[in-house]
């Protein structure tokens, strides 16, 4: 496996930061450069998800319906039966958060095409509040058979998976993040669906990092560094299909492992990985995230910070983990 | 191959819709579950659609140039099996396999499981949205302009706010091949609908969306036609057609019964429907009213 290319400046006061959601509208821009059949709809939010570049370049494939979610997807399902591949965008909130079971019925069971894109999701949202900030996407995302789910890294790697999901002729969730991050990824990462990428290598234990969480353990590991743990970090953008593969072989290497996003942990990519490792690897495991709370207003760095979820905290944490929990050996 | 489309006189659409009923009563009762007094009440209508009004290709359901018909009140989907089959896209035998282990004909309508079918329901509320989505695209995507979209809904689904999202959305793009029909029954399974969540002025609601309203009498064939004969010409709104239908039509222990709503017949009922139905047949066209 070729070495995954890292922004080089991706720990240093020079690192570019970009809204993850500015990738998705130039991703869903050159969509629809290279398919005429790609089409989007929006609820009342174009500039905030970032469909203006669409809108501008094919006013007549783009859709407005208003502030009616449960609409959004089922004229979406409607548009996939008559050969278009439709985007919806709004915030997680309310799309997935409003219309699920539309979701479930008309475009996941009827296994059509439409694309949901849950906009300022999790809690970069800051100053919104609990309401806005949705930490409940994953889970109920990854629970519907044939549909896909993917929380890109940065803005980089979310214009990928929006070309990505354009062309993969399935039910598709993309979960982006509303705040400026660092990009870590290059022109030249690669990505695709169903493929977990390690960032970094090391010996000690396994990072797993999905969405705005992957760039904190980064930092994290850097951290760690300086108390003598090698840490590897695992980069898992597509939450469903998880690639089993990747995460287990880091896994066997070595033996335990941390899972990190900004979302409730019950359902998200921490219970993904542990319901992985329970069947085959049953490796110690420390899941960080949300845990059966909601967040409340400030900025998104005051709201991480409570959390426990910036790099700094992290690192502690995963330090106080590896005291605890052994290496896992096969035998054991 | 065969292309369907108005070929058919009233008496014969009548006829299609007599066999329909039979079936649908043989198969509820052979499903052993099931919803008896919509699909009766819907078989009219149906039976015009498919034998008198949509084109489509039986052996080559994803024809590319075929209307498009959503059943967005999916518990209903026995009277669209039942067309399907008369129709020719299966074997009637298959009709039995209702609701059973391995069959295509779910008990709410799968489109991945049977083809002809253009959507997956039984949640109510999202088969008009879904109905609207096809028409903007023939309308505004795919300059198609000679194709028709139509959508059966119940009443009582009227209390799905989707619909209304649907309604205002249909509205604003002015989509006028999009022909959808309210199954006015009256009944919802809780009761009447004006006692569980009234509706009227129904027609007065619509119309304030922005759409062009008729009412008629759902079991008269020449009402139906000349009604969609009507919505095909306005060519500047979405068209509603407010169809009133008797729940459990044709057998008279079940009509007007909202406790017919879910239920299946069992054996002995079932035998007394089929003979209900046939003597039905002796006076089935009747005095048909419409109203503008």
């Amino acid at each position: 496996m070729s070495k995954y290319p890292l922004n080089p400046n991706i720990l240093t006061d020079e690192v570019d930061v970009e809204p993850i959601r500015a990738g998705f509208g130039r991703g869903l821009k050159t969509a629809g450069d290279k398919d005429k059949n790609v089409v989007a709809l929006c609820a009342d939010l174009t500039e905030s998800v970032q469909m203006h570049l669409f809108r501008e370049a094919f006013p007549k494939r783009f859709i407005e319906v208003g502030v009616a979610e449960q609409n959004l997807v089922t004229v979406a399902s409607g548009l996939a039966r008559a050969g278009k591949i439709p985007f919806t965008a709004s915030y997680a909130a309310f799309s997935p958060g409003r219309n699920w079971e539309q979701i479930k019925t008309t475009a996941a069971l009827n296994d059509q095409p439409v694309k949901v894109v849950g906009g300022h999701a999790g809690l970069m949202t800051g100053p919104d509040g609990a309401t806005h900030q949705m930490l409940e996407d994953v889970a109920l995302m990854r629970v519907m058979p044939n549909m896909v789910v993917i929380a890109p890294g940065d803005s980089l790697e979310a214009e990928k998976a929006t070309l990505a999901i354009a062309s993969n002729g399935k039910p598709s969730y993309l979960r982006l993040a509303r705040d400026k991050t660092p990009i870590f990824s290059t022109e030249k990462s690669p990505f695709e669906i169903g493929t977990a990428y390690v960032l970094r290598e090391g010996r000690d234990i396994s990072l797993f990092g999905t969405g705005t969480l992957t760039y904190e353990l980064l930092v994290a590991a850097k951290l760690l560094e300086k108390s003598g743990i090698d840490a590897e970090v695992v980069h898992v953008p597509t939450i469903k299909p998880l690639d089993d593969e990747t995460i287990l072989k880091s896994l066997e290497k070595t033996g335990r492992g941390v899972t990190a996003e900004e979302a409730q942990i019950a359902g998200g990519l921490g219970s993904s990985i542990t319901e992985l490792t329970a069947e085959y690897l049953p490796v110690p495991i420390k899941r960080l995230g949300v845990n059966d709370r909601y967040g409340e207003s400030g900025t998104p760095r005051e709201v991480f910070e409570h959390f426990g979820l910036d790099g700094k905290s992290l690192a502690k944490k995963i330090q106080t983990f590896i005291k605890k929990a052994p290496q896992y050996k096969k035998g054991y | 191959m065969t292309v369907m489309s108005g070929q058919l006189t009233v008496k014969q659409i009548e006829q299609k819709a007599f066999y329909m009923r039979r079936e649908i009563i043989t198969m509820l009762e052979a499903a052993g579950s099931g919803h008896s007094a919509g699909p009766l009440g819907l078989s009219d209508l149906i039976a015009t659609l498919y034998f008198g009004v949509m084109n489509y290709k039986p052996k080559k359901p994803e024809w590319g140039d075929r209307d498009y018909f959503f059943l967005s009140n999916g518990h209903c989907v026995p009277v669209q099996y039942a067309a399907m089959a008369e129709a020719g896209f299966f074997d009637k035998k298959e009709l039995k396999t209702l609701r059973k282990w391995g069959s295509r004909l779910q008990g709410h309508p799968e489109r991945t499981k049977l083809p002809g079918l253009e959507n997956t329901s039984g949640p109510l509320g999202s088969g008009l949205s879904q109905a609207a989505g096809v028409a903007y695209s023939l309308q505004y995507l795919d300059a198609q302009t000679h194709r028709f979209v139509y959508c059966v809904t119940g009443d009582g689904e009227l209390n799905e706010g989707n619909i209304w999202e649907a309604a205002m959305f249909a509205g604003k793009y002015k989509l006028s091949q999009l022909i959808t029909f309210v199954d006015r029954n009256n009944i919802q399974i809780d009761g009447n609908t004006e006692d569980v969540m009234p509706l009227e002025d129904l027609a007065g609601k619509w119309r304030s969306f922005g759409w062009h309203v008729q009412e008629i009498d759902g079991h008269n064939v020449e009402s139906i036609l000349d009604a969609i004969g009507m919505a095909k010409a306005i060519s500047n709104r979405p068209s509603v057609i407010i169809t009133h239908t008797i729940p459990g039509k044709g057998v008279d222990f079940m009509e007007y019964d909202y406790r017919w709503h879910g239920m299946p017949p069992n054996h002995e009922q079932a035998a007394e429907a089929l003979k209900e139905l046939r003597t039905l047949r002796g006076k089935i066209t009747h005095e048909g009213q419409k109203h503008e």
